[in-house]
């Protein structure tokens, strides 16, 4: 009886300690999937001059891999921004992923410059500028702002998602700051725990 | 003189089988797999498309290995080694081309071969595990197809992966650790398309053919079912074969060549004719290489995952969206035991089942129509509705498969000389 019983004892003991290191092994094959030492080196920031950059109208510039908008936001749409006319899901941005000093009405440093990720927080597409006031294919209520096309999203001119649209949050800002008047470099905050 | 010659020729292979058979059960599994295997004799054309699947497996592999040979999986050189495929190498076009309609026509004919075990409920009791071995090797055709649609490097492959890695971001918490670490990076990038061209040549191929042995084992374990839904194994002869059973081979091997040379036909014809078939097959969008700055228009996948696309975009709400998607197939697995009627064939159940699989089968391909349109207007409105109609299917499923009012079974089936 007793032999059985170590018996048991040691085929279930075996096998925990088998099974334990095979989930061990497991630890090099999946953090190999993690992003690589190359990749994120090559994720670093990226300086933008924005001297030449009108009122009205936006460029755009890649930083690691993924589409950042800069657009540089007229009197009018601005002042557009501080009384929304619009039903947005998240207007103080409580749900939303951005810097610190972008939890504002502006969602930016510099109310006239709005920089943001051209990334659909739905589905990840890239949504359209829509600019002008109710243009004809966004009907006569449109404020101006970002449509995605995938799947029928709506943001406003500081990234801010309507409701009644599959965006769960506003558009991503990404950490960024003044190098001086006219230089941005995105990817960088003054103050690491600003991120 | 010819026949001693032909004798010494038989009795040679026969020694030579006999050296195999010694070392290696080769008789006994071709006996045992095929020239013993007893189906049924009266299997209708609803019957042919699982040895048509098995036939666009072997097309798909072998194209497959063919294509690697001049293809690179780098995101510098993906898009061009493809037209260098389709313009360079000789007949590059013909074996890029059996390859991406092979695509689309293994979902056919799995679609076909599903639904037939719809009608004749051969998810049923003893094949449980037969449909849950083989709804595996559907989701692998799935994985299987999305990695292999973002190898092209076009923007309609580019931005299809964007958006289907992003459906992991909506799990809370983790989600968007999770979408880092399937592309390898912070966007579908050189690293994504390289290991996901490991998954579609390796990994996934590796899997499905494990699952298809499993998938015929467990067949031939329990025996095929039938046009009306009962088991020819009650009745034997003396010699204990099933007297409504015919050998796989030769009786259903000549009559599945016919088919297969139908189907051929068929195939080659979109190949040869039609191998973008109006966009369906392969889009305009993705001959452009990847732009990660431009999303198309409209983004598409391919048609055979528009149905669980229309139902996604149905949802006004992210996460109950991916929800929606992911339980839209994996209801399937639960047929088994979600479906209370124990007459199998559709040909003895009453009218419940049979006008909810015609709503069901309805659902489906309108909601692939409409996974193909743009999400606005009249078309959410439709794709809400037909996914209410796609999902009351399985939950209702318990309740009216209860109440069936069956039709008598036959003894033994039903066959026209």
């Amino acid at each position: 009886m007793t032999n059985l019983n170590r018996r048991r004892f040691l085929s279930i003991a075996t096998t925990l300690t088998g099974g334990i290191g095979i989930l061990f092994s497991a630890i090099p094959f999946i953090s190999s999937f993690q992003p690589s030492k190359k990749a994120k080196a090559l994720a670093v920031a990226v300086k933008v001059n924005l001297s030449k950059l009108e009122p009205g109208s936006i460029i755009k510039v890649i930083w690691r891999g993924q589409p950042v908008w800069i657009l540089h936001r007229s009197k009018e749409m601005i002042e557009n921004l501080q009384d929304s006319k619009v039903d947005l899901r998240d207007p103080n941005s409580e749900l939303s992923v951005q810097p610190v000093f972008a939890k504002n009405a502006y969602r930016s440093l510099k109310p006239r410059y709005f920089i943001v990720e051209g990334i659909c927080t739905h589905l990840g597409c890239a949504p359209i500028e829509k600019l002008a006031l109710a243009p004809a294919d966004m009907g006569p209520d449109w404020q101006g702002g970002f449509y995605c096309p995938c799947h029928g999203s709506k943001f406003d001119l500081s990234g801010r998602v309507y409701t009644g649209v599959p965006a769960p949050a506003n558009l991503r800002i990404p950490p960024h700051r003044y190098e001086d008047e006219n230089t941005v470099i995105i990817g960088e905050t003054e103050d690491a725990e600003n991120v | 003189m010819s026949n001693g010659q032909n004798q010494d020729q038989s009795m040679f292979s026969n020694a030579i089988l006999k050296w195999i058979d010694d070392r290696f059960p080769l008789s006994s599994l071709i006996r045992e797999h095929a020239t013993e295997y007893y189906a049924s004799k009266n299997f209708n054309i609803w019957y042919i498309f699982g040895v048509l699947s098995l036939v666009v497996l072997v097309i798909q592999l072998v194209t497959g290995i063919f294509l690697t040979m001049s293809y690179k999986p780098s995101a510098k050189e993906a898009f061009d080694s493809v037209e260098y495929i389709m313009r360079s190498v000789e007949w590059g076009w013909l074996i890029r081309y059996m390859h991406s309609t092979g695509s689309s026509f293994f979902f056919i004919v799995v679609y076909l071969h599903m639904f037939r075990a719809m009608l004749y409920g051969s998810y049923k009791k003893p094949r449980e595990l037969v449909w849950i071995v083989g709804m595996l090797i559907y989701f692998c055709l799935i994985a299987e197809a999305f990695f292999g649609y973002l190898l092209p490097w076009g923007n309609m492959s580019y931005w299809a992966a964007q958006v289907i890695v992003n459906l992991f971001s909506a799990i809370p918490f983790i989600g968007e650790t999770l979408t880092e670490w399937i592309r390898g990076d912070y966007y579908i990038s050189d690293i994504t398309l390289n290991r996901f061209f490991a998954f579609h040549v390796i990994a996934v191929p590796l899997a499905i053919i494990a699952l298809v042995f499993a998938h015929i084992l467990a067949l031939h374990h329990v025996g095929s079912n039938n046009p009306d839904g009962i088991e020819i194994k009650n009745y034997k002869d003396e010699q204990g074969k099933p007297i409504d059973g015919v050998a796989f081979h030769p009786y259903h091997t000549s009559k599945d060549l016919v088919w297969i040379t139908v189907f051929l036909i068929l195939f080659f014809a979109a190949v040869f004719f039609a191998p973008e078939m109006g966009g369906f097959f392969l889009e305009a969008d993705n001959f452009e290489p990847a732009n990660p700055l431009q999303t198309p228009e409209h983004i598409v996948p391919p048609w055979y995952l528009t149905p669980y696309y229309a139902i996604l975009r149905a949802i006004p709400n992210k996460l109950l969206g991916v929800i929606f998607l992911a339980s839209s197939v994996l209801f399937f697995v639960f047929l088994p035991w979600l479906d209370k009627c124990k007459v199998k064939s559709i040909r003895y159940r009453g009218w419940q089942y049979k006008l909810a699989l015609s709503c069901f089968a309805i659902s489906f391909v309108v909601l692939g129509y409409l996974g193909t349109q743009p999400a606005t207007g009249i078309y959410v409105v439709l794709a809400r509705l037909f996914t209410i109609v796609y999902f009351l299917f399985f939950l209702m499923m318990p309740f009216y498969t209860r109440f069936e009012k069956t039709k008598q079974v036959p003894e033994r089936v039903v066959y026209k000389k």
